[in-house]
């Protein structure tokens, strides 16, 4: 029973520390990943001995210290309670959604098997849609506290931005849950270790693609990152919904949009593109399909596919920072158009073609 | 895992429910009446909860599925409502909206 | 049963915030965490996917349009009614818990919990319940969204 706890809490603490950490390095990955973009050299005078590491002792070391002591700042005639409770409920959601993406098989120690995910619901992808609803509280809070007529106009469009994207997301998966006919993560992922034609991994991004361009292009506007960046709108209303903040509070909103982008590549990797399956990788090796057979010993298996899972899900937060430094901010009403007219029903229509499709294979032969 | 026993969850509804009531009484902001009626839906979806775990039957809980999209169908409609008269009236105190009054 | 006495002290202290609160913003987000305590309770009730549900429909939907609402309108704080109310109201809220109370003890519940299938609860038994005994109780409820819908966008419109 204790082992059982202490298991769990280690499993909790070690996601939690990737994530966090992730999420500065995202940081540091966007400044100097912009810079390139545009042909600029990007932040590097912080240095230490003259070490400036490619601006990584400037974003990883002296911005949080810059951010960790400045004056903490609450507005006048803003509320305090809900100022400081805003970036809380902002980076709350983001964190915990982490709990149901599994990042490995399982641990083979000391004759226990340890599934490597933080908590095995049955109602898995249910528990993420509930954490993603919850963290719009923490924009329209954080608006609604500032007491700024601009705040709360970000706020405003931030909030109905992420329910209406939210719509999409939730739609987009259906088709995903129609397929695997289960709604853990654990399960979906195992299942996608299947081979297609013996040969094909039969990843979800080959068993419903249109699935993957909506969902993708959801969780994009539920990050709130470029292009659907109308909430934050840096050139027309200053900050938006966190104009009013600074230092540790603006750092946790900071935070927050980072652990957000991770939490997303790790259900599109999830979802979508097998999560800690390798192709070919079996537990006890690799199985090719052109008959070769590789095995390895089962700590090595396991440690491919977290491997396997990391490399994914960084690849999908470096193309989101990609994104947001190549698409230029789309209009308000053209996010608006674009959640409600174009990826609403075409996540319905993706509803349909997957139940026409599971129908058509399932029926007995004549 | 064993829930506690059936009597607990049903005094917690009732107390929740009261609650509720109270605030539908004594409050004078309509948008607090409406959110003590949401409280008292909560109670009672509490009370369904608890009894279908302790019938084992499931339409308990089924039962709370639909008490949830009615109650989000009333607050929309309630709020929607509420927002036309604050529209006219420029307030929300329930004192104001007593047109029938004579 | 330490669990569900934490969860019911929260939740009670919670609703209380609710009521008397003067700022409304304070008493939606009170609410909002109200309804988080609730769901926990479900959780413990071998409800997983109501529990779930009633996260995603009331903490993070209609709170969230409620928290809208309010920021929109603005209203005015509106001076609380005199004491006279308050305790009056709260003793009508008493009488009605303590009614509650005197039916709760007429017949003696059974308070041994029968033990529940893993399954209870969980995704597979409730879309089997809904759509096979409740299906057109389901149909009628998305007839009814819809037509709620309708209604709010009518009446939330702006005269033309």
């Amino acid at each position: 029973m204790m082992v059982d706890f202490a298991i769990v809490a280690a499993k909790a603490f070690l996601v939690l520390f990737m994530v966090l950490n992730l999420a500065g390095v995202l940081g540091w990955v966007e400044r100097k990943g912009s810079a390139l973009i545009q042909d600029r050299i990007g932040a590097n005078r912080a240095s230490i001995f003259g070490f400036a590491g490619m601006g990584l002792v400037n974003t990883l070391l002296a911005d949080p210290i810059k951010f960790l002591s400045k004056e903490d700042f609450i507005p006048a005639r803003g509320d305090r309670l809900l100022h400081t409770l805003a970036p809380c409920l902002a980076l709350f959601p983001a964190l915990v959604t982490f709990a149901v993406i599994p990042f490995g098989d399982v641990l083979i120690v000391g004759g226990r098997d340890i599934n490597l995910q933080v908590a095995n619901l049955n109602i898995g992808i249910l528990y993420i849609f509930a954490m993603a609803s919850l963290s719009v509280y923490g924009i329209v809070i954080g608006a609604w506290a500032s007491n700024n007529k601009f705040s709360l106009l970000g706020g405003v469009r931030g909030a109905a931005q992420m329910v209406s994207y939210e719509i999409a997301m939730g739609l987009s998966v259906i088709g995903v849950i129609m397929v695997y006919g289960t709604l853990e993560p654990q399960a979906m992922v195992r299942a996608q270790g299947d081979l297609f034609w013996g040969w094909l991994p039969a990843w979800g991004v080959i068993r419903q693609p249109l699935a993957f361009l909506l969902f993708f292009t959801a969780a994009v506007a539920e990050t709130k990152r470029l292009p659907f960046d109308a909430p934050e709108g840096e050139s027309e209303i200053v900050a938006g919904y966190h104009v009013e903040y600074s230092g540790g509070k603006f750092l946790m909103f900071f935070a927050g949009e980072f652990a957000e982008v991770v939490t997303a590549a790790g259900l599109v990797t999830t979802l979508f593109f097998g999560g800690w399956q390798v192709p070919y990788l079996l537990r006890d090796g690799f199985h090719f399909p052109w008959g070769d057979a590789l095995p390895l010993a089962p700590l090595a298996v396991t440690i491919l596919q977290v491997a396997a899972f990391s490399i994914k899900a960084l690849f999908f937060c470096w193309l989101q920072i990609l994104l947001r430094w190549t698409l230029p901010r789309f209009r308000y009403d053209q996010v608006m158009r674009l959640g409600w007219k174009m990826l609403l029903p075409a996540a319905l229509v993706n509803v349909f073609i997957t139940a026409v499709w599971i129908v058509v294979r399932e029926r007995p032969s004549t | 895992m064993t829930p506690a026993p059936l009597e607990y969850y049903l005094i917690l509804s009732a107390v929740l429910f009261a609650i509720g009531v109270a605030g539908v009484v004594i409050r004078r902001d309509v948008i607090v009446i409406l959110m003590s009626i949401e409280l008292m839906l909560n109670a009672v979806n509490l009370a369904f909860i608890a009894f279908s775990r302790f019938l084992g039957a499931l339409d308990g809980q089924v039962i709370v599925f639909f008490v949830m999209t009615v109650a989000a169908a009333e607050a929309v409609v309630g709020l929607a409502i509420m927002i036309s008269v604050f529209r006219h009236r420029q307030t929300l105190d329930p004192k104001d909206m007593q047109l029938l009054k004579w | 049963m330490i669990l569900f006495s934490i969860l019911a002290v929260l939740s009670v202290v919670f609703s209380l915030l609710v009521v008397t609160q003067r700022n409304v913003v304070h008493s939606a987000m009170a609410l909002a965490a109200t309804l988080f305590v609730v769901a926990v309770l479900f959780l413990t009730l071998n409800a997983p996917v109501i529990g779930v549900l009633q996260i995603l429909v009331y903490a993070g939907a209609i709170m969230i349009l409620i928290l809208f609402v309010i920021m929109l309108l603005n209203p005015t704080s509106i001076e609380a009614r005199p004491a006279a109310w308050w305790t009056l109201g709260s003793l009508a809220a008493a009488a009605l818990f303590i009614q509650f109370i005197v039916l709760l003890s007429r017949r003696p519940l059974s308070s041994a919990g029968p033990p529940v299938p893993d399954s209870f609860g969980g995704p597979e038994s409730i879309a089997q319940s809904l759509f096979t005994d409740f299906a057109l109780p389901f149909e009628v409820a998305s007839v009814l969204l819809l037509v709620a819908i309708i209604g709010a966008v009518t009446l939330a419109q702006r005269q033309r």
